[in-house]
């Protein structure tokens, strides 16, 4: 156990690593911005209004609400002890919501559905790829160039096509939103149902694009352990051919996790785009909306969120594959 | 160096996609000098015209007239006036008539008219038909008979003197002109988009700024990369823990919350398409670093690597000439998948409204971001978005096409 609570301390020490740099980053690159968003925000509230005293204590109020007088440094403390209480002040764009109002708002409707979205499409795309792998000819023959031509696709163009066919036309699915227009959130069964339809075109359009990239990984995978001697020999002993792809698909399937890993940052993006064609009222919705408010507390704090989501499931991710991996066994063994 | 390009184009898959980016290269070469027009001029007054060749009204008038006696002109004029709605209504007059229902197919204008003419009687009464229903079987007969009128629709000026109307032309419904004779015509292959601008011209233009934002970024990205992987693998040490540390860094933090952050912070003003190619370029180094220096460490302690350093060479001799050149085809691999979701990345990146600014050129991603936000897709204006989607899909499709069929050239066990 001792080798593994080393393996184990060891990726907690770059979790926080990581997590620090990121904070930092996400503190100080939308402070570089030029032009000064109180002073947006100010003249917006502000329109129609001719006593330019009133605006001027208007804008006072909000520098002072915003912190964005104060030197550099101290704007970081107080950032620092406002994120440790879960504060990330208020947001511009939607003022007088604070912004971990808005973000608590549709972070959940995130998590609920890309963790979901990319798990499945790894699955499947796992077993594909190792179908064709094993089976080759026909199988092979269409099922790469499909893939090839999938994983290819940008993610907002599947959902933009999803949406026209089983939306637009063919009417099976709701084209927008999280749940009806009509409905308030409830625990009432409406309100699931409607949860469940409006949530179908998301996902699959997700689900589709991950299964594409992970067919043609685990194929190449595949292929390779295929070829290796180990299943040369496993054959000339005469071990059965389902053995022999059960030890070969769990070697391919090493490398997959890690990838899974490596490139959950890159699929959260694009699925979080693919919200946005949806106006599913998630993170990446959110993060539009910032972005076209100029308001930079939301977005600071949503890539935050993100960076923290991808953190961790990465985080989980080594951590599972420290005990599914023979080779860390090992080292647990000496 | 010559063997390997014949290899390379002896796989099919490369072949393949080296013929769509080819083509797709040709087009965005050649189009600009035939259709000379700037992408973003504002042709049309109000959105999403459809694709078609517009013909001027107004000179049609004054071309040439030519009597043709066509047999269904006048069936297809009908059709094309006649609503769906109309024609469910007749129908139901038809049934109530007492025609069976079989014999009727309302997509058949000519025979469905027939029907109709045969058997309408306004004086008949059909039980349970409301005034207001019987009124609008009236008005539907008269306008159908209005169709079938052979009057000439007449043309008529105000005269500049007398500031009275004057009829200055007649047109039969057997006139029609020669499409070449009218003075102004416009082919708008793809329609137009929200502004009124020529799509085909547009998406052209884009496709251009955006293959050239992929190849900066592309560029830079591989760049990079390429330096500190050779640095890493060959250097080692100290060097190669810190590029690894910050290489780990940034593989674990999403290049996208990346990309949005700085691109945000750089603000509308700055952002050109070349600013967002840089951009994209400084973000997406990373795999290209751990993969150059994973294969550089294999290489490190070969023999004629070892011979080379016997031999006195300077580091840059070695790297130059003993390392580099057994990692060139696997760099040029990873440069073609960084060109490719360079212009991934800016399509994503103007979806969320942080591409280039919008006023000088046009980019995939920034078309596709004007369609969604005059909500093309849910209009079913699909020539706003679908031709983008497809170029895009192509562009990336063709170069991963290549990529594979580098990869097995160099790979034989990927070989089929």
């Amino acid at each position: 156990m001792k080798g593994y609570l080393r393996y184990f301390l060891n990726k907690l020490g770059w979790f926080a690593i990581t997590f620090v740099f990121a904070f930092l980053l996400n503190f100080i690159l939308p402070r570089l911005m030029p032009g000064d968003p109180v002073a947006a925000i100010v003249a917006r509230f502000a329109q129609g209004m001719s006593n330019s005293t009133g605006v001027q204590a208007i804008y006072e109020q909000y520098v002072e609400l915003f912190g964005t007088n104060k030197p550099m440094w101290e704007q970081f403390v107080i950032y620092l002890q406002n994120v440790a209480k879960g504060d990330f002040g208020f947001s511009f764009s939607q003022y007088p919501r604070t912004v971990a109002d808005v973000l608590k708002a549709s972070l959940w409707w995130t998590i609920a559905l890309q963790f979901p979205a990319i798990i499945v499409g790894w699955l499947i795309g796992n077993t594909l790829g190792a179908l064709a792998a094993y089976l080759k000819g026909g199988f092979d023959k269409v099922l790469m160039p499909l893939s090839i031509f999938v994983s290819n696709f940008p993610p907002f163009g599947m959902a933009v096509i999803f949406m026209v066919v089983f939306g637009v036309n063919l009417k099976w699915f709701p084209t927008s939103g999280g749940y009806g227009f009509d409905l308030i959130p409830s625990f009432s069964w409406q309100f699931i149902q409607s949860v469940i339809i409006h949530y179908q075109m998301p996902f699959w359009s997700i689900v589709i694009i991950a299964i594409g990239g992970q067919a043609i990984g685990m194929r190449s995978m595949a292929i390779y352990e295929l070829n290796a001697d180990y299943v040369k020999y496993s054959r000339f002993m005469g071990i059965k051919d389902s053995k022999i792809v059960g030890y070969v698909f769990r070697n391919a399937m090493l490398p997959q996790i890690t990838g899974l890993a490596l490139s959950i940052g890159t699929m959260v993006g694009g699925a979080l785009v693919a919200e946005i064609v949806f106006s599913y009222p998630g993170l990446g919705t959110t993060l539009l909306r910032a972005v076209l408010g100029q308001d930079y507390p939301l977005i600071s704090a949503s890539t935050l969120i993100i960076t923290v989501m991808v953190l961790f499931a990465n985080f989980i991710i080594e951590i599972l594959y420290g005990f599914i991996d023979p080779r860390i066994k090992a080292v647990q063994a000496d | 160096m010559k063997h390997i390009i014949q290899q390379v184009f002896h796989s099919g898959k490369f072949v393949f996609g080296f013929s769509i980016f080819a083509t797709i290269l040709l087009i965005v070469i050649f189009y600009p000098l035939f259709v000379p027009d700037p992408p973003l001029t504002i042709l049309g007054q109000g959105t999403f015209f459809p694709p078609g060749i517009y013909v001027s009204v107004y000179d049609s008038l004054s071309a040439t007239s030519y009597t043709l006696n066509l047999d269904e002109a006048a069936a297809k004029r009908i059709a094309s006036k006649l609503s769906q709605e109309d024609r469910q209504a007749v129908k139901e007059w038809l049934i109530a008539a007492g025609i069976p229902e079989a014999e009727i197919d309302p997509a058949n204008t000519e025979q469905l008219l027939d029907q109709w003419f045969a058997n309408y009687d306004s004086k008949k009464n059909v039980p349970g038909m409301t005034n207001a229903k019987r009124n609008y079987y009236i008005r539907l007969n008269n306008a159908l008979k209005g169709l079938l009128s052979p009057d000439a629709a007449t043309v008529s000026q105000t005269n500049p003197q007398t500031g009275e109307m004057e009829q200055i032309d007649t047109i039969n419904q057997t006139d029609y002109v020669n499409v070449s004779e009218v003075a102004n015509l416009r082919l708008l292959p793809l329609g137009t988009d929200n502004f009124g601008r020529d799509i085909l011209t547009e998406l052209i233009a884009a496709t251009r700024v955006s293959l050239q934002i992929g190849f900066v970024a592309g560029i830079i990205a591989t760049l990079i990369g390429l330096t500190l992987g050779l640095l890493a693998g060959y250097v080692g040490g100290v060097v190669d823990d810190a590029i690894m540390f910050v290489t780990n860094l940034f593989t674990v933090i999403p290049t996208f919350v990346l990309l949005i952050l700085i691109s945000f912070s750089i603000g509308q003003e700055q952002r050109g398409a070349f600013t967002i190619a840089v951009v994209i370029g400084l973000t997406s180094w990373v795999w290209t670093a751990r993969a150059v220096r994973s294969q550089v460490i294999s290489l490190r302690n070969r023999d004629h690597v070892n011979l080379s350093k016997l031999s006195g060479h300077s580091i840059v001799h070695i790297i130059l000439s003993d390392i580099l050149p057994y990692i060139a085809s696997y760099v040029i691999m990873a440069l073609i998948l960084q060109i490719s979701s360079g212009i991934l990345a800016e399509a994503g990146l103007s979806i969320l409204g942080l591409g280039p600014r919008t006023t000088e050129v046009p980019t995939l991603g920034l078309m596709i971001n004007w369609a969604m936000i005059y909500q093309a897709h849910i209009l079913g204006n699909w020539w706003a978005y679908m031709p983008v989607l497809v170029t895009i899909a192509l562009i990336t499709f063709s170069m991963n096409l290549m990529n594979t069929g580098m990869d097995q050239v160099f790979n034989p066990a990927l070989r089929d």
